[in-house]
Parts: C-alpha cells; structure tokens; sequence
C-alpha cells in the first residue's frame, strides 16, 4: 500500500468511529451528567429507543430534520423527568427505576412506532469536511454528521460548566455531598431531577442520531444495549465529559465500527452474531479493568450507589 | 392519631401492589384511549384473553411456568442484596444447554434423561450467572449492568450456535437445533381435562417458589443469605462467608432462569430456537418486583402477568393493537409499583389520620406515642 492509501484507510477508520461513535457520545455525555448529580439512569437504553422513535416520526412528519431531533430531545426529557420524579420518592430505587424505564420506553416506542418502519424521513445533513480533497474515499470518509460537532462542543461546555459556573458546582455537590448540598440551601432532589431531565434530552439527541443518521431508518432493532452500554462507558471515562469523548470514539471505532470487519477480512467469517456481541464483551472487559478491588472509584460522585 | 398494628403490614403488602396494578390497568386504558380505542375494550378483552375460558387459562398456565422462574432467577439475588437481570440471557443458555446435551453424550430416554436435560441447562446457566456475582465480590463492577451485559452475550451466542455449529440442517426457514427425542420431552399433566396441553414445567415451577420460599425462609442457610442483603458489613462481622453466598445466591438464581428456557425446550418447542427469545426474562424481573421477591407470592403474580401475555394477542387480533402493547402496559405496571413502594408503611396513617385530632393533640405529644 503506497502512502496515500494509508492515509484514505486512517481517515475511513476515524470516519467509522465518528458515525459509530456519535450515539454513544451523547449518551455518554447525558448519563455523565446525571451520574455528577449523584443518581444513575439506567433507562437512558429506554429513553435512546424513544426518541429514536419519536425523533424519526417528528422528521418524517415535518419534513425537517431539526424538528426532528428537538422532538427526540424532549420526549427523552420527558422519559427522564419520569426517572428523576420516581427515584425522588422515598425508598425508590434508581437502579430499579432504570430497569422499569427501559421496559416502558421500548414498549412506547415499539407501540407508537409501529406505522414508522416502512417510511423515509429527512435525515440529518452531513458536513463535508473531506471537500478539500479530489479522492472520492477520503470525501466519503470525513463527510461527518451534523451533530458530532454539536457532542464536541457539549463535551467542553460540561467539562467547563463543571468546574467553573454556578449550576455546574450545584450538580457535583449534589452528587458528592448532599449534606453539604443541603446547607447551602440547595434542594437535592431539584437538582436531580432537573439533571436527570437534562440528561435524558441530551441522550435523546444520540437516538436521533440512530434514526436519523445512521443506521437512518426506524425499525426495532435500532438499539440493542448502546443506551446501557454508555451507562459503562461513563464509568470507563471518569465522569470527566472529555472522557467521554474518547470513550466514544473508541467503542465507536475499534467495538463496533472496525473489529468485525477486520476480523472477517483475514478471513473468520460467519460468526455474525458473535461480532455482535464484540462490544459487550468489550465494555465487560472494560468494567473489569476499570474497577478497583477496594474502596470507591477514584473520581466518582461519592453519593452514587453504582460505585460503592 | 395513628398506631400501627399487626395486620397493617401484611395488609398493606397486599393492598399496594393491587393499587399499582389497577393504576396501570387504568394508565393502559387511557393510552388506548387516545389511540382511539374504547378502554371499556381494552379491559374486558384483557379479561378474556387472560382468564375468560378454559382454553385461554391454559394460555396463561403455560405463560406462567416459565416466569415464576425467572422471576426467582431475579428474587434469589435480590435476597442478598443483589439486582441481578441478566434472566433472558440465562433462559437462553438454559435452553440451548438442555438441547446441547445429546449432542455431546448418549442421554437414556424417560424421566432420567429428561431430567438430565434439564440439569445441563440449569448448570449452563447457573455457571453464567455466577460470573456476575463473582465479578461483583472480586473485583466491585456493578451487577446490573454486568449481569445485562452477560446476557446481551449469552443471546448472541445462543443464536449463533442455533444458526451455526448446532443447527439441524432440516429445521429450513427457522433455523433450529435437532430436536429432543420424544422420550425425552416434558408432556402435558392431564391431557383430558381442562387442563388441557399445561405441562409439567407449571408443576416445576410452583414447586420451585414453594420450595425456595422455604429455604430463605425456615434454613440457617436461607436466614444467613438475608442477613447479606439486609447489611453485608454486619453479615462480614458476624463471620457469615459472604462472598460464597452471594456467588450461590446467582448461581441458584441463574440455574432457575436456565430451568425456564430448558422446560420451554423439553415440552413446548422440542428444539432450541429463536422463539424461546421473548421476553420472558425481563418479564420476570416485574413480577418478582411486584411481589417484593418473595418467592411463595411468585405462581398468583405469574399467572396475572403469563395472562396480560396471553390476552396480547387477542388485542392484536380484536384491536389491530400493536403487539408491543403487552410491553407498555408491563411499563406502566412497573413505574406504578415502585411508586406505591413509596407508600409504603404511610398507608395507614394517611387512610386513618383525622385532621379533627391533629388539630387538638398538640404535634410533640403525637410524635412521642406513634
């Protein structure tokens, strides 16, 4: 291979890694979120399914595609609030509340999406950054959705917001202390709450994401665990937003996106089913490196029961 | 004023759960109704499709076995402190472990050989589950998410061994594993009555709750695995071996979701096949949430929620309703319940509080009689 094929082949596994990597980054970003207020979503595998359902059906009604993915934010706020409501209650667990959620939003969301698996609705445009070049490959490569951007510039809002405005400062002590919270005055269960909501509308972008970009269809097999699978990749990433980032790209590139091609063309074929199971087992691998034998996990909201 | 008595828990253990479940029968109506569908319907089809004639209580008899264990597959974690899910994963691997066994040995027919199919499914997916456990003692990853995630991969690999190495190459446009011999498979307990085509896997089932409900209940062994989920610091203090018991209480866990699917194998399907991928584990997880993972209230739980599955398809047929309108209604179930958990122990108070005596008694005096 000469150079510039090199280079088309880089570019094509950076390209993959983005359009895998995408759902995955505002998944990621909107249970980093939560997860900083100290509760744990596990319904965002719920709340991805709906508002890649109802993200599809704002698309294909409007006819725009921002429609569209507003639509998908706000049923996913609208799923989480229900998260954040319930776990306020006493002795409700989020755990458990995760599990029941998951069940509800992919009930809703195969009940109300049944007439959409046929349709074609507008997608999300892509942005050609590959325009420079007179390879037709590399164009195709780098022509990236129009909301990766978007996840990059929320993965530095967080990462800043975090350590350096109100709102950002209320979230953590929250999650790290809720005493603390509560003598400054803070109500803990409206913090959760409103970052639980918050959460959901940034993973339900993620689903619109799945709907509207890529695979870019709706059907119920659009998600098979990405929503529970960035629930571990929060944990893989720190809880830092910029982690998060990474974490995506990589699962994006090398879990989903490149292992099974690879493997199949040096010629292990025919275990399609266990090339889908390659990102499970990845993200196992990973919770299993990540964890600590003792004591909590370095960087963890100290409130949150998931690292305890 | 209010003084708690003895019949106010059990009471409300009931009353709660009946509350939550008319709620969500009720959020259901609603939903269809603004699907346009008359919710008077709705309900009265529900009824019959679960209960209304003989033919469909065999409907849901035979929905009902398989959840009561993997609603244990739930329970028995939950015992020790443990939300394990990974059921739907365990039933699959149960499923293919029983239709795995003769291909690796000679299994003599009758009540020995089925017997031992159902032991190679039940170890399969005992041995699976575990993991969870032991990733959760050993090395701190969160069981719930490692327990779904097991079973994401379980599945993929019972559809890869049903569509690859074990597929029998008869079985055309629904890729199967060879069936089980005739002598091998579970059959129905009285053919001629009204039970009709009810398998022995309903028998297995309610035996299994009774017979689990026991263990935790009247065993040093049972106790001692409550005392871990109650406070594992305290069970560690007083020298209960903690990490064992929490690995067992998978294990067992796990080997009744195994149980499930091989039963399913050995008296419904005959082979293992991608039918047996139907949600009967997540289901579980709901009714061993109704029931507060107390295994003996399993069968009466299983048998409403194996009858809402059974009344799903006569929906679909009378309505038009989409078969996703079981999982709804489930959804609806489940948020309903862990929301009434949070009226819990306040029931009473608030049914027999009166405004007349509060405003008398002074709060103070109040708070130091209740």
């Amino acid at each position: 291979m000469n150079n510039d094929a090199w280079i088309t082949l880089m570019f094509a596994i950076v390209g993959g890694a983005v359009r895998m990597g995408t759902p995955f980054l505002f998944v990621s970003l909107g249970e980093c979120l939560t997860e900083k207020s100290g509760r744990i979503n596990l319904g965002l595998e719920g709340v991805l399914v709906l508002a890649a359902m109802s993200g599809f059906a704002g698309s294909y009604l409007t006819g725009q595609w921002w429609l569209g993915v507003l639509l998908a934010g706000f049923s996913g706020a609208l799923l989480a609030l229900l998260h954040g409501v319930l776990c306020s209650l006493p002795r409700v667990s989020d755990i458990a509340t995760g599990i029941a959620l998951m069940l509800l939003g992919t009930g809703l969301a195969f009940y109300l999406g049944k007439p959409l698996i046929q349709p074609q609705a507008a997608q999300i445009p892509s942005l050609a950054l590959g325009a420079w070049s007179a390879s037709p490959q590399l164009q195709s490569a780098l022509s990236i959705n129009a909301l990766f951007p978007l996840g990059v510039a929320l993965a530095a809002l967080m990462h800043w917001g975090f350590a350096n405005t109100r709102p950002g400062l209320v979230v953590r002590l929250a999650g790290d202390s809720s005493d603390a919270a509560k003598a400054l005055g803070c109500s803990v269960n409206g913090v959760r709450i409103a970052a639980t909501t918050a959460g959901g509308f940034i993973a339900g972008i993620g689903g619109a994401s799945l709907s509207l970009y890529y695979p870019g269809s709706w059907n119920e097999g659009l998600s098979s665990g990405q929503g529970l699978i960035a629930v571990a990749l929060v944990i893989f990433a720190r809880w830092r937003p910029w982690r998060c980032l990474g974490a995506a790209l990589l699962f994006g590139g090398a879990g989903a996106g490149a292992i099974g091609p690879a493997l199949q063309s040096v010629g292990i074929g025919g275990g399609y089913y266990l090339f889908s199971a390659v990102p499970y087992a990845l993200t196992l691998a990973i919770l299993v490196a990540t964890s600590s034998t003792r004591g909590s996990l370095r960087g963890a909201p100290a409130e949150l029961g998931v690292s305890r | 004023m209010h003084t708690p008595r003895n019949w106010h828990a059990s009471t409300e253990a009931v009353l709660l759960p009946v509350t939550a479940l008319a709620a969500a029968l009720l959020l259901f109506g609603v939903f269809c109704w603004f699907g346009g569908q008359s919710p008077t319907e709705v309900w009265s089809l529900l009824f019959k499709g679960a209960f209304g004639d003989a033919f469909s209580w065999q409907n849901t008899l035979q929905r009902a076995a398989p959840l009561m264990l993997t609603a244990l597959a739930v329970a028995l974690p939950a015992q020790a402190g443990l939300t394990v899910i990974g059921g739907e994963g365990a039933l699959a691997l149960g499923a293919l472990g029983c239709a795995a066994l003769p291909y690796v040995m000679p299994v003599p027919g009758g009540v020995i050989g089925s017997a031992m199919v159902l032991a190679s499914g039940a170890l399969l997916a005992a041995l699976w589950v575990a993991i969870a456990g032991v990733l959760r003692q050993w090395r701190r990853v969160n069981e719930t998410i490692s327990s779904l995630l097991l079973g994401y991969i379980a599945i993929a690999l019972f559809k890869h061994c049903v569509e690859g190495p074990m597929r029998d190459p008869a079985s055309l446009n629904k890729p199967s594993t060879r069936p089980l011999e005739e002598a091998l498979r579970i059959g129905a307990i009285a053919p001629d009555s009204f039970l009709g085509d009810v398998h022995w896997g309903l028998v297995i089932g309610i035996a299994a709750c009774v017979l689990f409900g026991a263990w935790l209940s009247f065993t040093a062994q049972g106790f001692s695995l409550r005392v871990v989920g109650g406070n594992a610091r305290t069970a560690s203090l007083v020298g209960l071996a903690t990490n064992r018991l929490v690995v067992l209480a998978c294990a067992l866990g796990g080997a009744c979701a195994g149980l499930a699917g091989a039963i399913e194998v050995a008296a419904v399907q005959t082979s293992a096949n991608a039918s047996l991928i139907a949600g009967m584990g997540y289901t579980g997880i709901l009714v061993s949430f109704v029931a507060r993972h107390n295994p003996w209230a399993f069968p009466p739980v299983a048998i409403l929620f194996g009858g809402f599955a059974a009344a799903g398809s006569l929906l679909q047929r009378r309505l038009g309703l989409p078969d996703a309108s079981v999982l709804v209604l489930q959804g609806f179930a489940f948020v309903c319940i862990l929301g009434a958990e949070a009226l819990r122990a306040k029931l009473f108070p608030l049914l027999t509080t009166r405004p007349a005596f509060t405003l008398i008694k002074p709060a103070t005096g109040n708070k130091a009689i209740a």
